[in-house]
């Protein structure tokens, strides 16, 4: 066992004042969640500001920093070792050697730096920092001591035990899962969407997720493909509740009776619009898509605007609204969405995309051409929320967690 | 849920129950392996043996002709690369269509990347290779000329023996090598009658399972393993036998040959049934040949004004499956080089539908089928694109 300890680093939690506590539980939580994946025995340590996962049994030293890369909250891993508190002429011995493993070619400035949380260690930080400083030079001529801008930054820290750490590992960053709340994320087979999710989660929000299908216009495998999806999110957002809504009869009706140039935006607002219902119902406190400007048709700043209204109460978090599509790929292919998303079955809906679909929709005119589904439509939308199948797919698959009532199958 | 209607038997076949219950015998009581010297050895090899006769019977040709695979597509391999380095020292220049099925076409892909020079022939609109093309094509170093007996998309029935006669009287040492995957088990084929020295089969086209394929070496042929092991069947194919599978797809073809002129009648009555009822809709073509000239499990439809994913999956929806001749897909498109090769007008690319039967199938299945396209076609044409 090389390091007996990681120390984790977190950024943002620490400065939300009377709520820091919830915070580093949840934290906490998340983390004892990913270790259980990992081989090996863990306990996570709380103690004055520091959360360390101390290994308490041998395990795979690249799996547990895989899996905690994975909690959000986390700014950054230091993979530690941990001596019992010791005279300072072995504790240079120590401290040279652990600096010799980290960096075998040695060429590099350094700068030590002591935290000495045990006052009745004899010499105090600024000492200690000239101590190691000193044995770490002679050990190794070939390093120098930077106090400005080091290289490598060596801490040491003297509490009941002495702990040294020199490599931070950086994580995802943003807020422990759970701690802001619930949003219904509007997943699609596309790029953007799982990307979404992801952001949004890092944000410390769960995740629950809706999917259109629209047989037989889309495939059983499109379905697969966006279980797929939700399954590799769901390695960062644990188990998310996946809602497979039946579409296609209001996508035909609208299809039928409004404008072929307004039917993505139409289309648009009644996913909003049953993505909402379901959300209201499952407790969810924010719509989320993968949306940003200009990408699309329906995705210019008029078009946005129009589908927003769509939405009664909820609010809309588009985290992709400025990111280029660049972007955007390399995030889905650092979370590893992106070879999934680029399978092919993404969807047959194409008949219903007109060839040049209108770019600057007004809303006044997109809810006249609405009035038009007036007589059906209130039923349609009811049987479509009665067609929701819900599965719960984690990252080792799905499994329904309720049928559907309605199969939607008249007509057809 | 609607009664189950298959018409993709040219994708797969369902097992006929006797060759599971064949199989279930094989794999819980005569399970040893054919190599082993004891009794339970003996036993398996013996229904190697067996299967080996049943299906010599068939093809006319001498067990020792007969080598076991795993698929159609392995027997396809080890025809064209075996059959390619075995005989390259008399030529490296190969014959094939463009439309066989992927396990030829990228063979031969594969076999031009290593120095081979591969001709690929045309079709007519009907989907057939025309004789005089592969006279003209034959040379002095062609070493092998591979056409498929029925094509698996269109149901086009190749001049095979016609073929294997030109190839013989321009070159006699050219190899012939005959894909008969989708042809075996529905058509008699004596390939020493037709000078045929290769040819594939497959188990789960003809209701044994998957896994299993058959290869025909007629005698004196130059072939190459090119796999490598314990030297099993005379080192043409090691690996341990797939003893049921093997014994499996022997019954399934002598059940078949048992009643083919009988199930070959009532596979084509039950075509023209169908093709009578569906190309009275409007906009409904069938592809190729339909008589007794074509494949009698194969019909494919071009249909216009509808995406064939699309009614594939409506007629999913219904309990009936058939298979699209190109898959659509928004962000990478299949299209098919036989649908290509025969001349098939774009807009009928992606509307093409292959139906495809097999003996399980009745009088009534074809009946629904023609009555759920009559029904959805005008349905599915209301929502086409602008």
């Amino acid at each position: 066992m090389r390091y007996h300890a990681f120390l984790i680093k977190y950024a943002e939690i620490g400065i939300k004042g009377k709520n820091r506590k919830l915070f580093e539980e949840a934290l906490c939580q998340q983390i004892r969640l990913q270790l259980k994946k990992c081989e090996g025995t863990f306990t996570i340590d709380r103690t004055s500001g520091r959360i360390f996962v101390n290994c308490e049994s041998e395990y795979d030293y690249d799996e547990v920093v895989e899996h905690l890369c994975r909690v959000f909250g986390i700014a950054g891993i230091c993979p530690t070792v941990i001596l019992p508190v010791m005279p300072i002429a072995e504790l240079k011995k120590a401290a040279a050697d652990f600096f010799g493993q980290e960096y075998p070619d040695r060429a590099h400035s350094f700068k030590v730096q002591t935290r000495r949380l045990a006052k009745n260690y004899p010499i105090d930080s600024m000492e200690i920092n000239a101590e190691l400083g000193e044995a770490i030079l002679s050990a190794y001529p070939e390093s120098r001591v930077d106090v400005h801008n080091p290289e490598i930054l060596f801490h040491a820290e003297v509490r009941e035990r002495i702990y040294l750490y020199t490599h931070v590992i950086p994580g995802p960053g943003g807020l422990p899962l759970g701690s802001g709340g619930k949003a219904m994320l509007l997943l699609s087979g596309g790029i953007d969407s799982p990307v979404a999710g992801w952001m949004v989660a890092k944000r410390g929000l769960k995740i629950d997720a809706t999917y259109f299908n629209a047989p037989p216009y889309t495939s059983e495998r499109a379905l697969q493909k966006v279980i797929d999806l939700a399954s590799i999110v769901a390695r960062y957002t644990g188990p998310i509740y996946l809602h497979n809504i039946n579409f296609t009869e209001i996508q035909l009706y609208i299809y039928e009776k409004c404008p072929h140039d307004e039917l993505t935006i139409i289309m648009r607002r009644y996913m909003m619009r049953i993505a909402e219902a379901i959300a209201k119902r499952t407790k969810c406190d924010a719509l989320v898509t993968g949306e940003s400007i200009g990408q699309v048709a329906s995705q210019t700043t008029r078009a946005l605007g129009v589908t927003n209204a769509a939405v009664e109460t909820l609010p809309v978090f588009r985290p992709l609204i400025a990111f280029d599509k660049e972007d955007i790929i390399t995030i889905s292919k650092k979370i590893g969405t992106y070879d999934t998303s680029i399978l092919p079955y993404e969807d047959c809906c194409t008949i219903f995309v007109a060839k040049h679909p209108v770019t600057k929709p007004l809303l006044s005119v997109i809810q006249d051409h609405e009035g038009n589904l007036r007589e059906k439509i209130d039923e349609m939308f009811q049987r479509a929320l009665d067609t929701d199948e819900i599965l719960i797919v984690d990252e080792n698959g799905s499994r329904v967690f309720k049928h559907r009532e309605d199969p939607l199958t008249e007509g057809m | 849920m609607e009664r189950e209607i298959y018409l993709d038997n040219s994708a797969t076949t369902r097992c006929f129950p006797e060759v599971v219950s064949l199989m279930d015998r094989i794999l819980l009581e005569e399970y040893g392996n054919p190599s082993s010297l004891h009794h339970k050895g003996v036993e398996a090899e013996r229904e190697i043996r067996k299967a080996k006769e049943i299906l010599a019977d068939i093809l006319k040709c001498s067990p020792r002709n007969l080598i076991f695979t795993s698929c159609g597509t392995e027997s396809d391999n080890i025809s064209l690369i075996g059959g390619a380095l075995a005989n390259q020292r008399e030529g490296k220049h190969l014959i094939t269509t463009k439309i066989e099925h992927p396990a030829i076409l990228e063979t031969c892909k594969y076999l031009a990347s290593q120095g081979f020079e591969i001709t690929y022939l045309p079709v007519d609109e009907n989907g057939l290779v025309n004789p005089e093309d592969v006279k003209n094509a034959v040379r002095e170093d062609t070493i092998l000329v591979s056409v498929m007996h029925t094509n698996n998309e269109i149901g086009a029935l190749e001049p095979i023996e016609e073929i294997g006669r030109v190839i013989k009287e321009k070159n006699p040492k050219t190899l012939f090598h005959v894909d008969a995957v989708q042809g075996f088990g529905k058509n008699v084929i004596h390939p020493k009658q037709m000078k045929i020295d290769l040819l594939s089969a497959s188990g789960h086209k003809i209701h044994a399972p998957k896994g299993v394929g058959l290869l025909y070496i007629g005698d004196g042929v130059k072939v190459r393993n090119i796999l490598f092991g314990g030297g099993q069947q005379g080192g043409m194919r090691s690996g341990t036998e797939n003893v049921a599978s093997i014994a499996g797809m022997a019954l399934a073809a002598k059940m078949l040959y048992d009643h083919l002129d009988e199930d070959r009648d009532r596979l084509y009555e039950m075509k023209q049934r169908f093709l009578d009822r569906v190309t009275r809709i409007e906009g409904v073509h069938a592809n190729g040949k339909t008589g007794r000239d074509s494949a009698p499990h194969v019909i494919s439809l071009s249909i216009e004004g509808v995406r064939a994913e699309v009614l594939l999956h409506a007629l999913e929806e219904k309990n009936i499956y058939v298979s699209a001749g190109s898959a659509c897909s928004s962000n990478r498109p299949h299209i098919s080089e036989t649908l290509l090769a025969i001349g098939t007008p774009k807009e009928y690319l992606d509307s093409t539908l292959r139906f495809s039967t097999s003996v399980m199938n009745t009088d009534e299945d074809m009946d629904d089928a023609a009555a759920a396209l009559e029904q959805l076609l005008p349905f599915l044409r209301k929502y086409t694109r602008q």
